[in-house]
């Protein structure tokens, strides 16, 4: 302890230091709280179903029968939907926002895209309930359903509500983070590189493919991995326009849950251990799954630069 | 300058604490638990508030949930729709009475058919919600509808996607009627659903049924009359189409037998008569047998007391049905038995 503080001269300084070491541990301790409460909890229903509980699709409060299936495939594939349409949405606005934006238009037009991050998620989902699931039911899922019909996703009975409507409103969400994140990591390519670029004869589509975006992988990853992180979690805005099912369908437009939206519609109601120790297991395998993910670009990012940095 | 700014500041907070005032002088009671009787409750309550001035401050989040904060004691009484066990109530330290009685409806939302126009057996309601039937023209409906147009459209089902007591009502006539339920699917406030959409609460199913066409629900009365939702004719015991209505809830509720069920767990689904409507149902409350706080307690007592006494036309005009005479003497009689202080007396007098 002498030795690692010896080199600060004051005791303010020590002082500071250690007041920062118990912040940063508070939250690792706040992180190990949590997944050992979670695991308690839910201890009586992974007893109960073993490592089935991750498989199956059976959520039946009647026979007590609970499995996690259902409820994971649905966060995944609104997370899913959400990312391939959020993530194309949000690069475009970056770089048009870093490189090709009248340099008026910038502040009014990133204010508006961040401004969209304040909105509450309930509004969301009341917003995706009245507008845009009308909107669904009427217009895009019978055109879908015409035209791509023969795949086995866009089949079935328009509804308005369900897995697509989900996914889209999650993207809406998503695209504040991503986009802003990366419209800040684009504007810090040096200038340098491009004026190079211009010298050498680029065009700007040369520039951006080969100059910017390269510069700011690192960046524009960690920016997709906080919207997906974002998208796995959310819970108000999903289970509006879900659907509630508790059964697994390949069409898009067919209702399902997702975790958040089970938890937020059951929690309140769960009567008996097995139900309630099934829900909190269900937290426990979105907590696990938000966890993998995350570290999974952590690894990624770190291999992307060549293992020197985190 | 600075002196105007204080007299500002003194007259604006003047004013704050005297409107605040009128919100401390009064007491506030807690409740939770069942959308079912909400519309009733919140009437009553703001008719009890312009007499009193005592508040109620009741949260519908379901029947499950108002167990749930009774049994937690965060609230002064907990609403359910499903009559809890004796058991369950003894082990809870609790007892249970009905306030309100009402009807569970199926709804319809289809083109070019109104209220109490389409015709439903037992049989086919359970079909429909197993997912056996899908289609509005299915033979087996026609039949029983010859003289309607039924669009040639799939069938979207509606149920509720959380805990309920308006879902253990329909269930639980829905296990009586089809063996195919009871083994599928069974009775219970959550159930696993083959087939359909989830809405949160009542108001959730209404909504839903208002936007989503070639749709069925089953939503609280009240919710239909409120939503103009088109109601649907079930078939009942004795072989007739009834639409609901006040008599034929009432009729159902005839037969009850209050006196000699434990805690007045009375279920009154599929019930005999001719104008029986065959989904009713009523709507408990809950309270804990000790009450550390008479006085609190009191105040809730006079509440629902008040109801029993004053709040029947408000009921009616609200299609539900309110406990008969007798039933509201052998309550009170319960009150005066098991409700006691932390001494053991009981809290009335």
């Amino acid at each position: 302890m002498g030795g690692a503080l010896s080199r600060f001269r004051s005791g303010g300084d020590t002082g500071f230091r250690l007041l920062t070491w118990c912040f940063a541990a508070s939250v690792v301790a706040l992180f190990t709280l949590l997944t050992v409460v979670l695991w308690n909890e839910s201890l009586p229903a992974l007893r109960t179903f073993g490592a089935r509980f991750l498989v199956s699709t059976e959520w039946n409060p009647v026979r007590e029968r609970f499995g996690a299936g259902i409820a994971i495939m649905g966060t995944l594939v609104t997370t899913g939907i959400a990312m391939l349409v959020a993530v194309p949405l949000s690069l475009g606005i970056a770089i048009f926002l870093s490189e090709l934006a009248p340099h008026r238009l910038r502040t009014p037009i990133g204010a508006a895209v961040e401004l969209l991050a304040a909105v509450p998620s309930i509004v969301y989902g009341m917003w995706g309930l009245f507008v845009v699931a009308p909107l669904m039911a009427d217009t895009v899922q019978p055109w879908l359903g015409a035209h791509l019909g023969f795949l086995p996703f866009f089949r079935g009975p328009a509804m308005g509500v369900g897995m697509l409507t989900a996914g889209l409103i999650l993207a809406l969400m998503i695209v504040p983070y991503i986009a802003s994140v990366s419209r800040d990591v684009f504007l810090m390519t040096p200038r340098e590189l491009k004026e190079a670029g211009y010298g050498l004869g680029c065009t700007t589509w040369e520039i951006i493919r080969d100059i910017v975006i390269p510069h700011g992988r690192k960046g524009v990853m960690g920016a997709v991995f906080l919207g997906m992180g974002r998208a796995l979690g959310e819970t108000m805005a999903v289970t509006f326009v879900i659907g509630n099912a508790y059964h697994l369908s390949w069409s898009l437009f067919a209702p399902g849950n997702s975790i958040a939206s089970i938890l937020a519609n059951e929690f309140t109601e769960a009567d008996g251990d097995v139900y309630l120790s099934s829900l909190i297991g269900l937290s426990l395998v979105l907590f696990l799954i938000t966890f993998l993910i995350l570290g999974a670009g952590q690894l990624w990012l770190r291999s992307l630069s060549g293992g020197k940095e985190a | 300058m600075k002196a105007t700014n204080v007299l500002l500041t003194v007259l604006a907070a003047a004013v704050t604490l005297g409107m605040g005032a009128e919100a401390w002088g009064g007491t506030t009671i807690t409740g939770a638990g069942a959308t079912f009787p909400y519309p009733v409750y919140s009437k009553w309550a703001y008719l009890y508030n312009q007499e009193t001035g005592v508040r109620l401050n009741y949260q519908s989040i379901g029947s499950g949930g108002g167990i749930k904060q009774i049994k937690a004691k965060t609230v002064d009484f907990g609403a359910s729709d499903a009559p809890m066990k004796a058991e369950d109530l003894e082990a809870a330290g609790l007892i249970q009475w009905p306030m309100i009685m009402g009807g569970v409806v199926p709804v319809v939302h289809l083109d070019g058919i109104g209220a109490n126009e389409l015709v439903l057996t037992p049989d086919l309601l359970a079909s429909i919600y197993l997912g056996k039937i899908t289609r509005w023209d299915d033979a087996a409906i026609r039949k029983v509808n010859p003289d309607l147009v039924l669009p040639k459209k799939d069938i979207t089902v509606v149920h509720r996607a959380d805990g309920s007591g308006t879902t253990w009502i329909f269930t639980n006539y829905l296990t009586k009627v089809s063996g195919a339920w009871k083994e599928q699917v069974g009775n219970g406030k959550a159930v696993s659903w083959p087939v359909g959409l989830g809405g949160k609460g009542n108001e959730g199913v209404a909504g839903f049924l208002k936007k989503v066409p070639s749709s069925i629900g089953y939503v609280e009365y009240a919710y239909a009359l409120q939503n103009k939702l088109s109601s649907v004719k079930l078939m009942n015991r004795a072989g007739k189409a009834v639409a609901p209505t006040a008599e034929s809830f009432q009729s159902a509720a005839a037969n009850a037998d209050w006196d000699h069920t434990a805690g007045f767990a009375v279920v009154l689904t599929d019930q005999p008569g001719e104008a029986s409507w065959p989904i009713t149902g009523a709507s408990f409350i809950l309270m804990h047998r000790n009450q550390p706080r008479p006085d609190e307690a009191r105040a809730v007592l006079d509440f629902l007391d008040w109801c029993f006494i004053h709040g029947d036309r408000t009921a009616m005009e609200l299609d539900y049905v309110p406990i008969p005479d007798k039933v509201v003497d052998l309550i009170r009689a319960v009150w005066s038995k098991d409700l006691h202080d932390s001494s053991g007396r009981s809290i009335l007098p």
